[in-house]
């Protein structure tokens, strides 16, 4: 049996396999397809200080390999998230990442200090959901804004941060060094693309909102590219997603750099994505002897 | 709590008993799903999964009729777009992956008097298997652009169906509401159950709505992930007692919703 176990911020995941926020839920409606004890950890959709109603359908649109979307970080807040989804979820031997939202520095710190006692495993902040009009991808534009709001967050949180970076910037390594100044205990990245589609017929956009996020597998040479470059511009332990749907996928991620990595829109194409994910990666590694991934993590140079 | 190996849900690969043309645009799909064919309620859809991996996203496509004996599903759908076209190519004995059933359907009470069901275009066939397990008399009110479909279907269930078209080509012109209005016996007592595009189903809600009748509506909404992970398909929903509303998933708490707490002022 290889060792599959990875460390994020000195948190010990049993492997690599995680689920991209937003994607997933918060495990209850995918654990009906899948064994959740198998992934490394459930990161859960977006949770804020307050019920968020999101924005009009529709919110979603198919693209060529992939999809756009635009919830609008719809969510029931923090209380209901910390009486239903936490018990929910600790039934399972996974490690529980929670997805912080806010529209203002406060409410991100609000979120991060209802959950210091509560019992989860691991803080990502977003700062990069573009289907936000203030906080999201708002706070994950200007270095200035990363580091600052990382800092404040930080100030406020028990478990280890992690900041989720948008590709929706000219240098994802000026915000990746920003966050490292704020203090943050790892990345992940990327979020998604800021993206359109039209109606011809309709002669409107597909989606409300006009624009949303382009995720999908069409989307991952941007995202293996920008994990790539901030491996090589930080020294923050990084989460690697953005179209990963096999596990070869997988592996490209961990050579750019990737500590660990998520699978997200896949699972809506294949409801057990994750795990094949998790046998591709374990396929790989007994194929070329890789006893440890770190013997091939950031080999990328 | 935990699902054993044996009760999870699975994507499925089934085959194809028939995939035919029965109006313009329009196709007739049997699917062998075997035991699946037993937990199906009306209203309920499925999944179908493109084989073309660009295509990323499930097509929900409603479950129009139900043979538990023979383990068969059959749906109809439309060509609506690259996907759906992709799937009028296909023949009988190719396979499809797919994942059944999906969403909450229509209810009803066993001793159940008197049904109106209302249907327009590809909003039809999920009210056949409807038609066939309703107890009691069942009136049904279809409409068509102009090329109706599935009417002989119904006809083995119940007498009293009723036909309109836009362009008179078939039963009366005019829509659906309007025979509705003129053929209705208008019990004093009936449950409503109804699909189709938006506007018909918000004229025939508040049709019902003025009767004092319960009805149900069957919503559609461009939909991701189907099993209520993604929150994309959601419509409004308002609570009757406070007034407060909220988006609702079109695939977990629906498809089929109370007419009276839909929120209709949305753009569709």
């Amino acid at each position: 049996m290889k060792n599959l176990k990875v460390n994020i911020a000195g948190v010990e995941l049993k492997n690599p396999v995680m689920t991209a926020s937003g994607t997933f839920g918060s495990g209850r409606e995918y654990g009906e397809y899948m064994d959740l004890n198998q992934l490394g950890a459930v990161v859960v959709k977006g949770v804020a200080i307050t019920p968020w109603k999101g924005n009009p359908p529709p919110r979603i649109a198919e693209t060529y390999g992939g999809m756009l979307n635009s919830v609008g970080l719809q969510n029931p807040g923090v209380e209901v998230f910390i009486e239903q989804d936490i018990p929910f979820l600790r039934q399972y031997d996974t490690k529980i990442v929670v997805n912080i939202a806010g529209k203002t520095i406060e409410e991100y710190c609000q979120v991060a200090e209802r959950l210091a006692d509560a019992d989860v495993d691991l803080l990502e902040l977003n700062i990069s959901c573009p289907n936000v009009k203030e906080g999201g991808v708002a706070f994950g534009t200007d270095p200035r804004m990363v580091e600052k709001v990382t800092r404040e967050v930080k100030k406020h949180s028990k478990q280890p941060l992690i900041v989720k970076l948008s590709p929706n910037v000219t240098d994802i390594t000026e915000m990746a060094k920003a966050a490292e100044v704020g203090g943050a205990d790892g990345l992940s990245l990327i979020n998604t693309l800021l993206g359109m589609s039209i109606d011809i017929h309709k002669r409107r956009p597909v989606l409300a909102m006009g624009v949303g996020g382009f995720s999908g597998p069409a989307i991952k040479p941007v995202a293996v590219r920008m994990v790539y470059q901030v491996k090589q511009a930080v020294s923050l332990p990084i989460i690697g997603m953005g179209g990963i749907a096999t596990g070869e996928d997988a592996i490209e991620f961990i050579m750019a750099g990737a500590t660990a990595i998520a699978v997200g829109t896949a699972h809506f194409h294949n409801p057990r994505a994750s795990l094949e994910v998790l046998e591709g990666i374990q396929e790989y590694m007994e194929k070329y002897k890789v006893q440890e991934l770190k013997k091939i993590r950031g080999i990328i140079k | 709590m935990c699902l054993t190996e044996d009760q999870w849900k699975r994507k499925k690969t089934v085959v194809i008993i028939k995939n035919e043309a029965i109006a313009k645009d329009v196709y007739e799909m049997d699917l062998q799903v075997g035991e699946t064919a037993k937990e199906i309620e009306p209203g309920q859809f499925i999944h179908l999964y493109c084989r073309q991996g660009q295509r990323l996203l499930p097509r929900p496509i409603s479950i129009c009729e139900v043979d538990e004996k023979k383990g068969r599903l059959k749906i109809v759908y439309g060509i609506v777009g690259s996907g759906t076209k992709e799937f009028a190519s296909y023949s009988p004995f190719e396979t499809i992956d797919i994942i059944a059933p999906l969403g909450k359907g229509y209810q009803w009470e066993s001793q159940e008097k008197h049904s109106i069901l209302v249907g327009g275009g590809l909003g039809v066939p999920p009210l056949l298997e409807l038609a066939k397990r309703l107890p009691g008399k069942v009136e049904v009110y279809l409409g068509f652009r102009s090329q109706p479909f599935l009417v002989e279907n119904f006809k083995k269930y119940t007498d009293f169906v009723y036909i309109a078209t836009d362009d008179g080509s078939h039963g009366t012109k005019g829509t659906v509401l309007d025979v509705l209005k003129n053929k209705s016996e208008c019990p004093e007592k009936a449950r409503v159950y109804t699909c189709g595009p938006k506007p018909m189903l918000q004229s025939i809600t508040q049709w019902a709505v003025e009767k004092g009748y319960p009805i149900q509506v069957s919503l559609e909404e461009r939909m991701a992930c189907g099993v209520g992970a993604c929150v994309g398909c959601v419509c409004k929903i308002k609570d009757l007692q406070t007034g407060e509303w909220q988006y609702q998933r079109v695939c977990k708490e629906g498809p089929v919703f109370n007419g009276k707490e839909v929120i209709w002022n949305e753009e569709s």
